[in-house]
């Protein structure tokens, strides 16, 4: 065989995309209407390809079991643990982790885990959605 | 009052074509200076030193276990091999023992590693010659990587599964169907894969006979990794070294003469040299998920109390590892006062192979250039422009990554009329 794509390139056209188009099919004409139109449950949103178990995604923090022995901000690599002193709490600023899950790890009291929530885009570094405490 | 000076027509017939220090086929700020005469490379120099980001320094201000997560991020596609190669160094310093069952670990996500790389480096390559139909096939095949190192580590590419004196997590026997069902994939569809890259006119036509780097020239320029075995030297920090669990393992050396029986030392034995690493990767898991011993996968589960080891410690270690791309070395030096180590110093596989650009680009066409350059598989960052100086016409014009890609892919097609 001289050219050996060819056979897969015609095979290729009676298959379906690989791509998983998130989140509509079509791109639409505008988005923030869009996503208005979603919130009303006008439109619906094409689902993400599922996360595997054991996903590292924005970290989720319980703040009544936390002692604040402040390990998480010895190890965290980013620097994006804050300890407030006057409560002995923490605040993580999750646009500076790095999704390592290391204070998982090091947490004496397991105050802290990982959800599958990956979708934190946001235009501003400190909003509601990316402070975590 | 002087004569005026007889302008003398200029009898040089060569030309110069400064690439970078923004190369376009090559992700690495890196500065070519080509010597052009018509379309033929005469001489090539090279520069670096463009891209430095302080990250030792900034590794200097932090202690090991947030030093892994930094040396994950020197470089993209080997956020496994870097981690490990300091771990390995710390592990050397601090004198800590690794469970068997982590070494077993740790080859697999390695090979794992070295899969995914090398699948992408075959659609890259293709895609330089402007062959974009192969970049896709490639990239479905790496997607199923990708997803099966998302399921053992939990994140595509940036995979924090390393810790010194082990790894964080294991491979319990409900996952071992998944690992097995992809190598499945990987296996059925390799032979497709070997068929388009090796049996195919067309990446024949721009592979064979190009970019030839001899075994003198390998060994003397210290070549690593793909790049020097393609020419037929046999170095491979698996083999030789043996750390991990490679050395329970069935391995050898690949080079191009297994398959082919001759070595060439071009960009052709250079796509066989990784197509057959990716065959050995896989046997390599099969391998490790066979013979895995149960166990521990740290030596140390408590982090404040590794950390305290590692504070006590004065002196130096290093950490070796075969990336993809060919070995790298991890140097660390500990006072014994401070859990920050005194010196880390990180030296990348890429390193070492740019100097064997020199030979391979010399009498290649300018089209030629992002092919040779990609075919050592050069791990450096992003892209675009490039100017030309003509001496005669004493013009300087810029040709954009857009217009040296298009001189390719026209190369291709001028070779197969």
């Amino acid at each position: 065989m001289r050219f050996t794509m060819i056979p897969r390139v015609f095979m290729q056209m009676f298959k379906k995309p690989w791509t998983n188009k998130f989140p509509a099919k079509y791109q639409p004409s505008n988005t923030t209407k869009y996503l208005a139109e979603v919130s009303e449950g006008k439109a619906k949103i094409n689902p993400p390809i599922e996360t595997p178990p054991g996903f590292r995604g924005k970290i989720q923090y319980d703040r009544e079991k936390c002692i604040g022995c402040q390990l998480c901000i010895k190890v965290c690599p980013s620097g994006a643990i804050e300890f407030k002193p006057d409560e002995k709490k923490i605040k993580i600023y999750v646009a500076r982790c790095t999704f390592c899950s290391q204070c998982n790890d090091v947490c004496p009291v397991n105050c802290l885990s990982m959800s599958d929530e990956f979708l934190l885009a946001d235009a501003d570094l400190y909003s509601k959605d990316l402070i975590v405490e | 009052m002087k004569k005026k000076e007889s302008v003398k027509t200029t009898t040089k017939t060569t030309y110069q074509i400064p690439i970078g220090p923004i190369h376009p086929a090559l992700k690495e700020p890196v500065m070519f200076e080509f010597e052009i005469d018509g379309e033929r490379i005469i001489d090539v120099d090279v520069s670096l030193g463009h891209v430095h980001r302080g990250i030792e320094w900034a590794g200097m201000q932090r202690n090991p276990v947030q030093i892994l997560y930094l040396a994950e991020r020197i470089c993209g596609i080997c956020s496994y091999s870097h981690p490990i190669a300091f771990a390995r160094a710390v592990e050397n310093a601090c004198d800590i023992e690794v469970p068997e069952r982590a070494e077993y670990l740790r080859v697999i996500h390695g090979e794992l590693e070295r899969i995914c790389s090398h699948i992408l480096w075959a659609g890259v390559a293709a895609h330089e010659i402007g062959f974009d139909t192969v970049l896709f096939l490639t990239w479905e095949m790496r997607e199923k990587a990708l997803d099966l190192t998302e399921y053992l580590t939990g994140n595509r590419v940036t995979k924090a599964i390393i810790m010194i004196g082990g790894v964080r997590r294991d491979i319990t026997s409900d996952m071992v169907p998944k690992v097995q069902e992809t190598l499945k994939y990987f296996k059925d569809n390799f032979e497709k894969l070997r068929h388009i890259f090796l049996d195919d006119k067309t990446v024949r036509l721009r592979s064979q006979g190009c970019g030839v780097l001899t075994y003198d020239d390998a060994l003397k320029l210290c070549a690593i990794g793909p790049t020097t075995r393609a020419s037929g030297v046999k170095k491979d920090v698996r083999v030789d070294q043996a750390y991990a669990a490679y050395g329970d393992l069935d391995i050898d050396y690949m080079t191009p003469d297994v398959l082919t029986g001759e070595v060439n030392g071009d960009v052709y034995d250079r796509i066989i040299v990784r197509l057959l690493e990716v065959k050995q990767s896989i046997d390599l898991i099969e391998q490790c998920l066979d013979k895995m011993p149960s166990g521990d996968i740290l030596s140390e589960p408590k982090i404040p109390k590794l950390l305290a080891r590692v504070k006590k410690t004065a002196g130096e270690g290093i950490g070796r590892h075969e990336a993809p791309r060919g070995e790298v070395i991890h140097y660390v030096k500990f006072d014994g006062e401070n859990d920050n180590p005194y010196t880390w110093k990180a030296r990348a596989p890429t390193y070492n192979n740019i100097l064997p650009w020199i030979p391979m680009l010399k009498g290649e066409q300018i089209a030629d250039i992002p092919i040779v350059a990609a075919s050592t598989d050069p791990c450096i960052s992003c892209t675009n422009r490039v100017t030309i100086v003509d001496n005669d016409k004493n013009s300087r014009y810029i040709l954009n990554r857009e217009e040296l890609h298009r001189m390719s892919i026209e190369k291709t097609r001028r070779l197969m009329k």
